[in-house]
């Protein structure tokens, strides 16, 4: 059973994204909601990693050794300015639309193995990370226009 | 008539549930002029509070010269605030602005109209050649103008300009009325009327002291506490205002925790079974999803996090799950706060589970801050679009196009209109390089004061300050155009209640300063607007072409004003929005039916998630197949962005004194106001008070992350760990050399709610040391 390896990558995905999420909190810090909206997400992809534990575990025994190119790598730090910004909100979408996959895979992995309470868990957290790609698509919109066609 | 600084609120009248609110005409007229020796009495309301008083002007060879409330209208049965009794005086201030400034060499000098816009539309035609040339542009205005001047510049902005840069100071006072009531009900529209204080047997005030923002409003509450069966009264706020006195039960709760109050008193509603089951099946949706969030709010819970007795909120449910005719007013305690547009949400919840909408006395009003904030809304001079309509619909976006005759890519409408914070953000990072500001003062009401200075005073930026007075934010424009105000110019504005008033002119404006309306008129030309035929775009040239312009734009629409003409208002007095041909009385309640403006074709938004402001889309709005029902949204409660800490271990919030408005730009300059409250304050608890050793009337440094103000000390009158600091004080009247930093918004953190963007002024974490004179 694979399963394991595909909870190891969500729980991945969700520690990186929250780290990015903290970057980019960090680093514009001077657009207000970015960097206050950036924090709270953090916390839920905590929230999110800290959930997938007790399933991780219960999976690992039957798994076998973890492929490393599962692991991906969207986000290599932060930049500056307006389209440093775009640039930035652009690779949390990435980060976060690949949870959202993640999610969708391992909710079915979770109907497959019939178990009621990872499905649980897929379905409360899956609904959170749809929102986040929501909201960074809303940002992005916002910000496109004025960071490509009227910032020198 | 008696003082009105020593008792604002003047002698009551009682009365009893469902009889007449008395007449009671307040009038107050320049020393030893009578009544009989006024030459005329012109017709107008309020514009120094958001109540919408109707009053005349009395005029005495040529000049005003005092003011009586009109006795026959609606809103106020002839009672007026004492800021209007007194406050008309600053019209006829010898520091008026009577000429237009240009800045040369770094100083601002006078000048003539021709200078002054020739400088404004050379700068604006260079910024607007070239692609994303609207970009460039940003207008920032007020909730002080009258409609035709907002609706005229909504159409320079979006048709002519072409830019979604436009906002105002109504996003810090009203934004989040219009964001609850378009997410709960589908469009902007107050359900309720102000006569429902007539007929109530329950009054709930969330964050709100009527008692100072509204007084003709809290008189005619006061009047039915006198009188026979009162109604019960609940306030909830950190002070003990004179309404928390007044309210049978008063719950001071911690800053920042409306969300979690409302969950647990929605909870206990649910559970004991004070909803109307009913009303919830027929005409909402969302209710098992909110039964399921408030479920984790127990009273011991929110006890815990507001820092109220557990009984207390047991008690609160009582009072508002018992009552048969609810009345609930919400205002800046909540708008102004931490998870701003849920918890006024939630008051919307609470009328929509009980069923207290859309009969007498089942009243609900999301308020508003400043008097013609409803306009600045309506008409799409802020982030809205003119006609209550909505950005993400093709179809609203092609009869705009229409109405306007331009082509419907030239209306911005990728997203929603630029937020006045966001606005001020691309100012700051030099985008925005043209900033409009017209009748507000951003230099003392906007957070964070610091930075606000710092980007006014950019060198690439262009500001443009339109105002009747040499302002704090004059101070750093380029160019200062000298406008015409209340009084001296005609025009329409429509209050809380959507009672429409035409305030006519009385006399001359000072010197050269112009009518708002003509300034932008004037812009319009220079700037040789044109719609796509090369027909001007701008057809009309006065105040009563403007309304006709506005009708047309608002036929169809929530705000309907094609049966009202300023005939009709001349005639009688005011009149409540939708007003048609066949509803020529206009409209007293929204929603008596029960149907609400949710379908997908007519609704003004389609919906946002309530913590990240993350839009939805039209898809999936229809996909819940609204059809005409009400949204009750859900919510957790989330601690505010800033808590209290070792270093700053104090919230400070801030708010209004019932003899000032805004900025003190008038009310200051009116002798009785300015004596009865002329220097700012820091409200402190005793407790808190004494372990800091600080007295009354001690002097003491209140300091947060942002910066720090010099005032004296008040004790009293607050909840322990909180602190109050009126806003209305900055600069203008204090001598440049004894200037010390008193104004609230240097404290104030530059963070907002994600729905309604309104910024967050009643959360700042802050301490305060006393300052012990002659160690400096």
């Amino acid at each position: 059973m694979h399963l394991a390896h595909y909870l190891g990558l969500l729980h991945r995905a969700q520690v990186n994204l929250a780290g990015a999420l903290r970057q980019v909190a960090e680093s514009h810090g001077d657009e207000p909601d970015i960097a206050l909206l950036c924090r709270q997400q953090a916390e839920i992809c905590d929230r999110h990693a800290e959930r997938l534990g007790p399933f991780a575990e219960r999976y690992s025994a039957a798994a076998p050794d973890e492929p490393d190119r599962l692991h991906s790598e969207l986000f290599r730090g932060t930049r500056t300015g307006g389209i440093g910004l775009l640039r930035d909100l652009q690779d949390l979408y990435l980060m976060a639309a690949e949870c959202d996959i993640c999610w969708t895979v391992v909710g079915q992995a979770a109907q497959g193995a019939r178990d009621r309470d990872l499905l649980a868990a897929v379905q409360d957290c899956e609904r959170e990370t749809a929102i986040q790609l929501k909201w960074l698509r809303t940002r992005l919109k916002q910000a496109a226009p004025q960071a490509l066609v009227v910032a020198s | 008539m008696d003082d009105r600084i020593e008792n604002p609120w003047g002698e009551r009248t009682p009365y009893g549930p469902g009889e007449r609110w008395p007449t009671r005409v307040d009038t107050h007229l320049a020393d030893g002029l009578a009544e009989s020796g006024v030459d005329r009495w012109v017709r107008s309301a309020s514009i120094l509070h958001s109540n919408g008083d109707a009053m005349d002007i009395a005029v005495k060879d040529g000049r005003i010269a005092g003011v009586r409330g009109r006795a026959t209208d609606r809103v106020n049965h002839g009672r007026l605030d004492p800021k209007d009794l007194y406050g008309w005086q600053a019209n006829n201030s010898p520091d008026r602005l009577t000429r237009p400034l240009v800045r040369d060499g770094g100083r601002l000098v006078e000048s003539d109209w021709d200078t002054a816009m020739g400088r404004v539309v050379a700068r604006s035609r260079e910024l607007l050649d070239g692609p994303g040339g609207w970009g460039h542009f940003g207008f920032y205005t007020s909730g002080q103008l009258f409609l035709e001047e907002y609706y005229t510049l909504a159409v320079i902005g979006k048709a002519g300009i072409g830019t979604p840069h436009m906002d105002g100071n109504t996003r810090l006072c009203t934004a989040t009325a219009a964001s609850a009531l378009k997410a709960s009900f589908g469009t902007d529209g107050q359900p309720g009327s102000y006569s429902d204080v007539d007929h109530c047997d329950a009054i709930a005030l969330w964050g709100h002291n009527v008692a100072a923002t509204q007084t003709v409003l809290w008189m005619r509450m006061l009047d039915r506490r006198r009188g026979p069966n009162p109604p019960a009264m609940l306030a909830v706020d950190p002070r003990t205002t004179p309404v928390a006195r007044e309210a049978d039960l008063h719950l001071a709760l911690r800053g920042g925790t409306n969300q979690a109050l409302l969950n647990g008193l929605l909870r206990l509603i649910i559970h004991n079974g004070w909803y109307d089951e009913r009303y919830v099946a027929a005409h909402t949706l969302g209710f098992e999803e909110l039964a399921r969030v408030v479920d984790g709010y127990p009273p011991d819970r929110v006890a815990r996090i507001c820092d109220l007795k557990a009984a207390d909120v047991e008690r609160a449910a009582e009072l508002l799950g018992t009552s048969h005719r609810l009345l609930s007013t919400v205002l800046q305690g909540f708008y102004q706060s931490n998870q701003a547009t849920a918890a006024a949400c939630q008051v919307n919840n609470l009328h929509l589970l009980r069923g207290m909408l859309g009969r007498a006395g089942a009243g609900l009003y999301q308020m508003n801050g400043q008097p013609t904030a409803q306009n600045t809304r309506e008409t799409g001079a802020d982030g809205d679009l003119p006609g209550l309509r909505n950005w993400d619909n093709p179809a609203h976006i092609r009869e705009l196009a229409r109405l306007w005759n331009v082509d419907e890519m030239t209306i911005p409408h990728w997203s929603p209109p630029t937020h006045a914070m966001q606005i001020w953000r691309y100012a700051e990072q030099g985008s925005v390089k043209l900033l409009w500001i017209s009748a507000t003062n951003p230099a003392v009401s906007l957070p964070d004061l610091a930075r606000v200075r710092r980007i006014l005073s950019k060198d690439d930026l262009f500001v443009v300050v339109q105002d009747i007075f040499r302002t704090e934010t004059a101070e750093l424009a380029d160019v200062v155009l000298p406008a015409a105000t209340w009084g001296e110019k005609t025009g329409t504005f429509t209050n809380v209640d959507r009672t429409v008033h035409l305030s006519e002119k009385a006399v001359e404006p000072p010197g050269e300063a112009r009518a708002d309306l003509d300034i932008f008129l004037d812009y319009a030309r220079r700037m040789d607007l044109r719609d796509r035929d090369g027909r001007p775009l701008i057809p009309w040239d006065d105040p009563e072409g403007a309304f006709e312009g506005w009708k047309a734009c608002s036929a169809g629409r929530p705000c309907d004003y094609t049966g009202l003409t300023y005939e009709k208002l001349r005639g009688g007095s005011g009149i409540q929005w939708p007003c048609t041909p066949d509803r020529p009385a206009g409209t007293e309640r929204l929603y008596t039916d029960g149907v609400f403006h949710t379908d997908p074709d007519y609704c003004e938004t389609y919906g946002q998630d309530l913590a990240t402001g993350a839009e939805y889309t039209a898809e999936e709005y229809r996909a819940r197949q609204p059809a005409g029902r009400a949204f009750l949204h859900a919510a957790d409660y989330q601690p505010s962005p800033e808590v209290t800490s070792d270093d700053y271990p104090l919230l400070l919030t801030t708010g209004r004194d019932v003899y000032q408005f805004h900025t003190r730009t008038k009310t200051g300059r009116a002798p009785e106001l300015n004596a009865a409250e002329p220097e700012p304050w820091v409200e402190l608890h005793p407790d808190d008070a004494e372990a800091l050793g600080i007295a009354d009337g001690d002097p003491v440094e209140v300091t947060s992350r942002r910066g720090a103000v010099r005032v004296p000390a008040r004790i009293g009158g607050i909840r322990r760990g909180a602190v109050f600091i009126p806003f209305h004080y900055g600069y203008f009247d204090v001598d440049p050399e004894k200037r010390v930093p008193r104004a609230a918004n240097e404290l104030t953190l530059t963070a907002w709610d994600p729905v309604s963007k309104q910024p967050i002024f009643k959360v700042a974490a802050v301490r305060v040391t006393p300052i012990h004179e002659g160690r400096e």
